[in-house]
């Protein structure tokens, strides 16, 4: 099984250098993607299937889905459609591809050989991982939580002032009133009623 | 595969590819700490690793929205463009 083991490294190192040596943040975002789950097949060759399946789960699924909705939200502009036409090409999503494809064979062969199939070391089940988790490192667990509150607070509060940010920018800009997406009415400009003091 | 992710932090200024790089550089270390788990038995490396993961989802978060919230303000994603950043 070090053959898979080997294979998958290989996997992951050279999806990572495409990335670093593309220059467009969608198909680096693609290496990226492709890097992570050659990094789950590793876990898994390793006797490790739960963290495997955390790998796929929360860095490919949540925090590339994260990545993706901020490229979309940045590249709004004219030149989209041609930019996609451009982008296209066999050329770019040839690597990917063939490594995607690589890693696929290599899921097939592991599934095919049965659980018997990470390196000679032993597997150390979710469920170790979970008696440890609730016991000793109780403490880690509630810190990771606070963090994660932090981040969601952070988040939510870096967001409202962006949109702060672009309402107070159309307020000085324009004179139209407008409605927001939320629902509420801008006034702006001449539109405005006069201030009393 | 950390030093990939340090060599793309130094070497591109996009801020998009510097947060990748991040992700790139925890991945490895997060990599390190299940083999050494695996070699010797035990659950504290995944475990380490599932806090890993906690600490690169909050991270990311916070980053993206800070990515956004300079993009709003420099209309671009250039690190040196910011460099005027002064308290």
């Amino acid at each position: 099984m070090e053959v898979a083991f080997y294979i998958a490294g290989a996997v992951a190192i050279i999806a990572t250098g495409l990335m670093l040596r593309d220059w467009n943040v969608v198909h680096a975002l693609l290496c990226l993607i492709v890097s992570l789950l050659a990094v789950a097949i590793v876990f898994y060759v390793i006797g490790a299937p739960f963290v495997a399946a955390l790998e796929v789960i929360i860095y490919a699924g949540a925090i590339m889905v994260l990545f993706v909705f901020v490229v979309m939200l940045l590249n709004l502009g004219d030149s989209a459609v041609a930019m996609e036409k451009e982008w296209l090409t066999p050329r770019s999503w040839t690597g990917p591809a063939v490594l995607a494809g690589v890693l696929l064979c290599e899921v097939a062969y592991l599934v095919v050989r049965g659980t018997e199939a990470h390196i000679g070391m032993g597997m150390v089940t979710p469920k170790q991982v979970g008696m440890m988790l609730f016991g000793p490192y109780l403490i880690g667990v509630e810190l990771a939580s606070m963090l994660l509150l932090a981040g969601l607070v952070g988040a939510y509060h870096l967001g409202v002032r962006t949109t702060h940010i672009v309402e107070m920018r159309h307020a000085r800009d324009t004179d139209t009133r407008r409605v927001t997406p939320s629902g509420g009415l801008v006034l702006a400009g001449t539109d405005r009623p006069p201030r009393t003091p | 595969m950390f030093s990939l992710g340090l060599t793309g932090l130094l070497v591109r200024r996009d801020l998009i590819f510097v947060l990748m790089s991040l992700e790139v550089m925890l991945n490895a270390a997060g990599l390190a700490f299940v083999v050494a788990g695996s070699r010797w038995q035990q659950a504290d490396g995944q475990i380490v690793f599932l806090f890993i993961l906690a600490m690169a989802a909050a991270e990311v978060s916070v980053g993206l929205a800070l990515v956004l919230q300079l993009y709003h303000q420099f209309k671009s994603l250039d690190v040196d463009a910011m460099s005027e950043m002064r308290g």
